[in-house]
């Protein structure tokens, strides 16, 4: 039978984004050519459609860069005062909230997601921890910091394809109301949105130097984080890279925060408001097409109703709208890109070959581009790849528990510990589990929610150090909120 | 208490509700309806309210949104429930009812006229020969606070008259004083009163106040039989809300998983725009699903509505406004 209520195409217009032909690196405040390095191009993942070429920096680009934040440091943001530095920031907080469908559009068109996400999520969230820092910036002696705490220096900071704008804002906007300078390396397939918030900073009329954004792939980001001018590097990425950075910067005595991957547990207890845990369910795996490192990626759930979740959850699984990411009623977008695509078939396909049940609902998948329809495996055991590896993509493991001990038990049983999901209605079980996930995030009755005033990071191989809130000052400053 | 389940004779010939799901049983006793009641999934206030926000969010355009409104006008139940309402004022509602637009016959007929009983007689002779239903409020709507024969009368009067269609309201005391029994007695006994009339059961949401309450008494009406479930009496503010809207659609969804029949929702006060119309219809089709998307499962109780959905469809027709003189104001 036909649908009866069938959605018109509703694609939120192009004309809003004025794309270059091609980007410079934005270095001092000027977007230049590089010296040493070369260009590349940036695609669509939704239709393999090439959207720029940019520019890649090469080690004396990186130099460039870092010295142009060195002087920068030295000579402006370093001695302005707290109240003054706040001012740019809230300017810069405003101009993405003027901007916010420009930068949405733009952000689904490089990186795939859904623009219900990037205008819903991404931008609010970016604009949010701008105007969140903004008001720390004069405020930082009341931080728990000491009475005066200092800057560090000069950041590098390397961030990943999923959420580039907003992981560029959880790395500049608390580095800059600390007084620190920074060199930020976006992913080389998601470079468009930094470089349109780089013209963002120069229309607020931020200091020439005090943000430098140099594109470029895994080299340039090396050569970043690897040169001696950082007082600091930040890194949001895989544990892979994670780990090579660690080894990089050890005996430097350069100071150093990871936040890397997850195999999230999101725990489903009998008693759970079933409806809301499925939802939660639903964006925990396939918000952002599951190319999240906090993804709840494990769904534990307890014996007795684990034959019902698995039944609404298919149910719900067959209404999720997979397409064209600029229309408002997608709800899942392209995988970012052929390389990401390719890892996630491979982890899927072995999931089949370990003897877990594989499901997807009916979709058809776009013939151009990268595609992979939301996925279940029921009949997971804990020994299986699909139930340890990170797959960073719509793919979800079932596994089940009996009692409480066994969950927490289950959940811990992971290299990983971002983050960790609860669903009861029971509030003395939420405290009892909470204290006792090694996750650094943990929701209950609800998954994927942030704040700006929230910290995030993880515990073990998801990394240290903490993002967002006071915490994420601590990042940025010397002196500890330990000691 | 009576089970229904035991007597097809009582209920009118209609099959009794979920004689083969062990839903007969939970009718059998206090205890039993109360644990059963106790015992379903709890509602997240907080994940409720999102997912009907992120639902609200879809955008409906161009030959989807002609579909909905032409929908949405055979979906509504056009209703006067004043002090001040005449016949005069029924019969014109009516011809409202009747042929929205004069100058358009394409427009459909609204699904049903609701007024108080005593004014039944006069809608049935004006909408004889159409198909559009009459619907009569009964067990002294609004407030319910009368004795249950007061109640029955009522009920009885308006099936007399010719009413179709019995809304009632529940016993909100009796609910929140967790007499959940004589809530569902008084369903019974109403439904049976109603023979071959259809009855919606009133909630008025905006007394339950919680989601969990609205879960409830939504298995308590359907239960004791109800043919819709129906958010409000118009008079109680809040009146019909997305969330409540979700919560009874997940409710006859589930209802109808176990017992094999559906139930209808009714959206009553409150819904005044074709936006919110077309929301309401969103949820409808992702939460009950596509097989609640007709007049028989789903009705929007309104007055002011209808002339909205008729500009927004004259709009996307013919690409401009019609003026607010162009539709007629009864």
């Amino acid at each position: 039978m036909a649908p009866r209520f069938v959605y018109a195409p509703a694609p939120e217009s192009r004309a809003v984004v004025n794309l270059r032909p091609s980007y410079g690196l934005f270095i001092d405040g000027e977007f230049v050519e590089p010296i040493d390095g070369g260009q590349f191009k940036t695609e669509n993942p939704s239709s393999q459609e090439v959207l720029a070429e940019v520019s890649s920096a090469g080690l004396a680009d990186v130099d460039r860069a870092v010295r142009a934040a060195r002087r920068a440091h030295e000579e402006v943001w370093g001695p302005m005062p707290g109240r003054e530095r706040s001012k740019y920031i809230f300017r810069v907080a405003r101009i993405l909230q003027e901007r916010s469908r420009e930068l949405a559009v733009l952000e689904s068109l490089d990186n795939g997601k859904p623009i219900k996400e990037s205008r819903d999520v991404d931008v609010p969230l970016a604009a949010a921890h701008f105007f969140y820092y903004a008001g720390w910036a004069d405020k930082l002696a009341y931080a728990g910091l000491g009475p005066g705490p200092k800057p560090l220096g000069v950041a590098g900071q390397v961030i990943p394809w999923n959420f580039p704008l907003l992981m560029a804002a959880w790395k500049l906007a608390p580095a800059l109301a600390t007084g620190n300078t920074c060199v930020l390396k976006p992913a080389e397939t998601t470079p468009l949105s930094a470089l349109l918030l780089a013209e963002i900073l120069q229309q607020a009329d931020l200091p020439a130097g005090v943000v430098n954004i140099i594109t470029g792939a895994g080299d340039t980001g090396a050569a970043l984080v690897a040169h001696p001018g950082l007082d600091k590097v930040t890194f949001t990425g895989s544990t892979e890279v994670g780990k090579q950075i660690q080894r990089r910067l050890a005996g430097t005595g350069r100071r150093l925060t990871l936040e890397l991957g997850g195999k999230a547990a999101n725990i489903v207890f009998e008693d759970a408001p079933l409806s809301q845990a499925v939802e939660g369910i639903v964006n925990g795996i396939f918000f952002n097409q599951g190319q999240v490192c906090c993804a709840g990626s494990r769904l534990l759930v307890q014996e007795p109703i684990a034959e019902s979740v698995v039944e609404a959850l298919k149910r719900r699984l067959e209404t999720l709208r997979l397409g064209d990411p600029l229309d408002k009623n997608t709800d899942i977008g392209a995988i970012n890109s052929s390389t990401q695509l390719d890892k996630i078939r491979a982890l899927a396909a072995s999931g089949e070959a370990e003897g877990a049940q594989r499901w997807s609902p009916s979709c058809t998948l776009p013939e151009r581009g990268y595609w992979f329809p939301p996925t279940l495996f029921t009949g997971v055991v804990p020994a299986q790849r699909i139930a340890r590896e990170e797959i960073f993509g719509p793919v979800l493991s079932v596994l089940t528990f009996r009692t409480p001990d066994e969950a927490v038990e289950k959940a811990n049983n992971t290299t990983y510990g971002l983050s960790a999901g609860i669903w009861t209605e029971k509030g003395s079980r939420i405290l009892h589990m909470a204290a006792r996930l090694r996750a650094g995030v943990v929701w209950a009755n609800t998954f994927n929610r942030f704040d700006p005033s929230s910290p995030f990071g993880g515990y073990r191989e998801s990394g240290f150090g903490r993002e967002g809130g006071r915490h994420g000052l601590e990042a940025y400053l010397e002196g500890s909120l330990d000691g | 208490m009576v089970d229904r389940g035991r007597d097809p004779a009582r209920t009118g010939g209609v099959p009794p509700r979920g004689r083969n799901s062990g839903l007969a049983d939970v009718a059998r006793s206090e205890v039993s309806l109360r644990s059963f009641l106790l015992g379903l999934p709890g509602v997240d206030q907080v994940g409720a309210e999102l997912r009907a926000a992120g639902l609200g969010a879809r955008s409906i355009k161009a030959a989807a949104k002609l579909w909905a409104i032409d929908t949405a006008i055979s979906m509504v139940d056009l209703t006067t429930l004043e002090g001040a309402d005449t016949p005069g004022k029924v019969r014109a509602l009516c011809g409202k009812a009747r042929r929205p637009d004069p100058a358009d016959p394409g427009v459909p007929p609204v699904a049903a006229i609701c007024v108080y009983p005593d004014l039944v007689p006069f809608a049935k002779a004006a909408l004889a020969g159409s198909p559009v239903k009459v619907a009569s409020v009964a067990t002294s709507f609004p407030s319910g606070r009368a004795c249950l024969p007061v109640k029955l009368a009522d009920v009885a009067d308006a099936v007399a008259a010719g009413a179709d269609e019995v809304d009632m309201v529940i016993d909100r005391g009796a609910f929140l004083a967790g007499h959940y029994g004589v809530v569902l007695e008084e369903v019974q006994a109403v439904k049976e009163s109603c023979g071959p009339a259809r009855l919606k059961v009133i909630l008025e949401t905006g007394e339950l106040v919680t989601y969990d309450n609205v879960r409830r008494a939504s298995w308590i009406a359907m239960v004791g039989g109800a043919d819709f479930v129906k958010t409000s009496t118009g008079k109680v503010s809040p009146a019909a809300t997305p969330p409540v809207a979700l919560v009874m659609l997940e409710a006859v969804r589930e209802f109808a998983d176990v017992s094999g029949t559906a139930v209808g929702v009714k959206v009553a006060g409150g819904v005044r725009t074709t936006k919110d119309a077309i929301k309401y219809l969103v949820l409808v089709n992702e939460v009950a699903g596509e097989a609640w998307l007709e007049p028989d499962r789903f009705r929007i109780g309104a007055s002011g509505l209808l002339n909205d959905l008729l500009m927004q469809r004259y709009k996307q027709r013919r690409g401009a406004y019609a003026g607010s003189q162009d539709f007629s104001v009864e």
